[in-house]
């Protein structure tokens, strides 16, 4: 990174460490907060199907899964109320182990056969969610969980506290993925992903190590989970549809799968669309003597911003430059 | 006993049009390797499209003799035929110019294309699920301890007729040989003389046309529809084609039969809702057990 690089990249977390808590209204830090929560799914997704190439399709159920945790362990549901901070690791470390779970099965699928089998999963979990009414409040889910607190202090309906906690865990999230990318595991996810059958005559475990990518993966799900449902102080199974996995792929996929920076690029891109550009589009076009209702076309329009951005970027905004280099079809060896 | 063989023919109904959606995937996946996620919205597309042939031919009710078998067969060749056409444009607009691309490009535009589908039905005909004229009469056959009713018979006979009249197309004419070459190896089909992106243009109309009779099936037989309707169905139909063994047409039929069976079952003996469930279980079972599906050939990796 240059000097001047760095130094933007500081002012950049300036701006979103202080203005948040002085200039911004408490609906701005609200969508902040909602799009902070998608860039970790986001970058959590990108270690499953950037780093290791496994296509998953129902990667919102280990959301689901650590929402629920939270849900069902910090509310008045069955009178538990474990503190947040101890539920974040424990949403993790479920959403990790149905991420095994989900991988045992898979291991002998390739491509879209692993990905029906994950969009199965994603189908499954909140429509079980739903189903067992006794538990997890059914159609209606559970209310009223608990608000988290630090230091004695209770984080309320304000949006601002749930942002720090999802500014520090993007910042932690981060770091995690870097350096599992620069690991052996990670190393051994790029080759699998290259040519699985050379990563297994190379030595590389491929079964050890897609688990791990599944289980890790999931994991930041569970986390985001977790802090998605103590700031809603609800959870319900609509949160968690198969519109929830495919928003967080094509975040990848625009961003430019793999790469850590594209994929935050294209997270924040889509959260903008979705959360400020689609809802305000009536505005956006009176103030430009344009009148139309845009609340209707709301699907239109975001179905032709994707059609549109792949169209003219098919590898994404910010591709990866080592899944460049794999797609650039191979030099032909002149004949002798 | 009885409940039993009439959850069977409904199975078999449900998996009809199952099936019909079902071809749609596997052709597209067969030739160009995308999992065509607008298709579920085209088979909606299609209840629409009957639904307004059936009004502008003044139809509001049960029809009889000719009338009945006329009508049917007009809207059903029209649903189809304008399907097929909307399959071409999306293939055209959305899909060819990333035939090159990586492969999860083609995947986002399909997806932005269903919204874009299913937001123009919305605004089409509105949120709320839309009733369908009970065109059938409603006669049930009784064989022994099995009813039938009418409609059974329509949904799966022409299910029936319109797999026998693919297959024969595909195994026997130039054009499917054409199909069959470009599935199995797009480069050398091409050194071969034939027009690649006729075939798959050709494909997409066929299995856009299959979705649109579905369509219209699928209206006939619940008596309504609603903008949304294609997601759940395209889902289970998609599941049905890779539960065969994708790319692969037998097996998408088979695959289709499967999930119906299964869809009416589960509904019957544990409720509707835990029949996505049981659906994608049995997906998740079979798949551990046959990886590439009941009927799909096993792939060797290539070296």
């Amino acid at each position: 990174m240059t000097r001047v690089q760095k130094l933007a990249l500081l002012a950049l977390c300036a701006v979103l460490l202080v203005w948040p808590a002085f200039g911004a209204s408490d609906a701005t830090v609200s969508v902040l907060a909602d799009a902070g929560i998608f860039v970790v799914l986001a970058l959590g997704l990108n270690v499953v199907v950037g780093f290791a190439g496994l296509l998953d399709l129902g990667y919102a159920a280990f959301f689901a899964i650590g929402a629920y945790t939270y849900g069902m362990l910090a509310s008045p549901q069955f009178g538990l109320h474990l503190p947040f901070w101890v539920l974040l690791l424990v949403g993790g470390t479920l959403a990790a182990l149905f991420g095994l779970l989900l991988g045992a099965p898979t291991l002998r699928l390739h491509g879209d056969y692993l990905a029906i089998v994950t969009l199965g999963f994603g189908e499954i979990v909140p429509q079980v969610f739903q189903n067992l009414t006794k538990w997890t409040g059914g159609p209606n889910g559970i209310g009223g969980l608990d608000f988290p607190s630090f230091f004695g202090g209770s984080f309320g309906l304000r949006a601002l506290p749930y942002y720090y906690v999802t500014l520090a865990v993007i910042a932690l999230t981060i770091l995690g993925v870097r350096n599992l990318r620069a690991s052996r595991l990670g190393r051994s996810w790029a080759a699998i992903r290259e040519d699985e059958l050379a990563a297994r005559h190379m030595g590389i475990d491929t079964t050890r190590a897609k688990l791990s990518a599944f289980s890790i993966g999931a994991s930041f799900s569970g986390v985001a989970g977790v802090i998605y449902a103590a700031k809603l102080s609800l959870v319900s199974p609509e949160l968690f549809q198969f519109q929830v996995s495919v928003l967080i792929v094509s975040m990848l996929v625009l961003g430019g799968m793999g790469n850590i920076y594209g994929v935050i690029a294209g997270s924040l891109l889509l959260s903008l669309v979705n959360f400020v550009v689609l809802p305000q589009a009536n505005g956006i076009a009176s103030a430009l003597h344009i009148h139309v209702d845009f609340g209707a076309y709301h699907f239109f329009l975001y179905g032709a911003i994707l059609i549109g951005i792949m169209l003219f970027r098919p590898a994404g905004l910010f591709p990866d430059r080592r899944r460049k280099e794999e797609l650039r079809p191979a030099a032909v060896v002149p004949e002798p | 006993m009885h409940a039993f063989l009439d959850q069977l023919a409904n199975g078999i109904a449900l998996g009809g049009i199952y099936a019909l959606i079902a071809l749609g995937y596997t052709m597209v996946y067969g030739i160009v390797e995308l999992i065509n996620f607008a298709h579920g919205d085209v088979y909606t597309l299609g209840s629409f499209f009957a639904l307004a042939i059936l009004s502008a031919l003044g139809v509001s009710g049960e029809l009889h003799g000719v009338a009945l078998v006329v009508d049917i067969t007009i809207a059903v060749v029209g649903a189809a035929l304008l399907c097929g056409i909307v399959g071409v444009l999306i293939e055209r607009l959305a899909y060819r110019r990333l035939r090159g691309a990586p492969r999860l490009a083609p995947l986002i535009t399909a997806i932005g294309v269903s919204f874009v589908l299913e937001n123009v039905m919305m605004i089409w005909k509105g949120p709320a699920p839309v009733s369908f004229p009970e065109v059938m009469p409603n006669p049930a056959f009784v064989l022994g301890p099995l009813t039938v009713s009418l409609k059974q018979l329509l949904v799966v006979g022409l299910a029936l007729a319109l797999m026998a009249a693919l297959h024969t197309f595909v195994k026997t004419t130039a054009l499917g040989r054409a199909m069959r070459a470009t599935a199995q190896d797009r480069d050398a089909a091409q050194l071969m003389g034939i027009d690649i992106n006729l075939t798959i243009a050709l494909t997409f109309l066929i299995g856009s046309a299959l979705a649109g009779a579905a369509g219209f099936v699928s209206g006939v037989y619940y008596g309504s529809t609603w903008f949304f309707n294609g997601f759940g169905a395209g889902l289970k139909a998609f599941t049905a084609a890779v539960l065969g063994g994708i790319g692969n047409i037998a097996g998408a039929m088979l695959g289709g039969f499967i999930i119906g069976i299964v869809e009416a079952f589960s509904t019957w003996l544990v409720g509707g809702q835990w029949s996505n469930v049981a659906v994608f279980a049995i997906l998740i079972v079979v798949l551990v057990f046959k990886p590439s599906g009941l009927l799909g050939q096993a792939v060797t990796d290539k070296v």
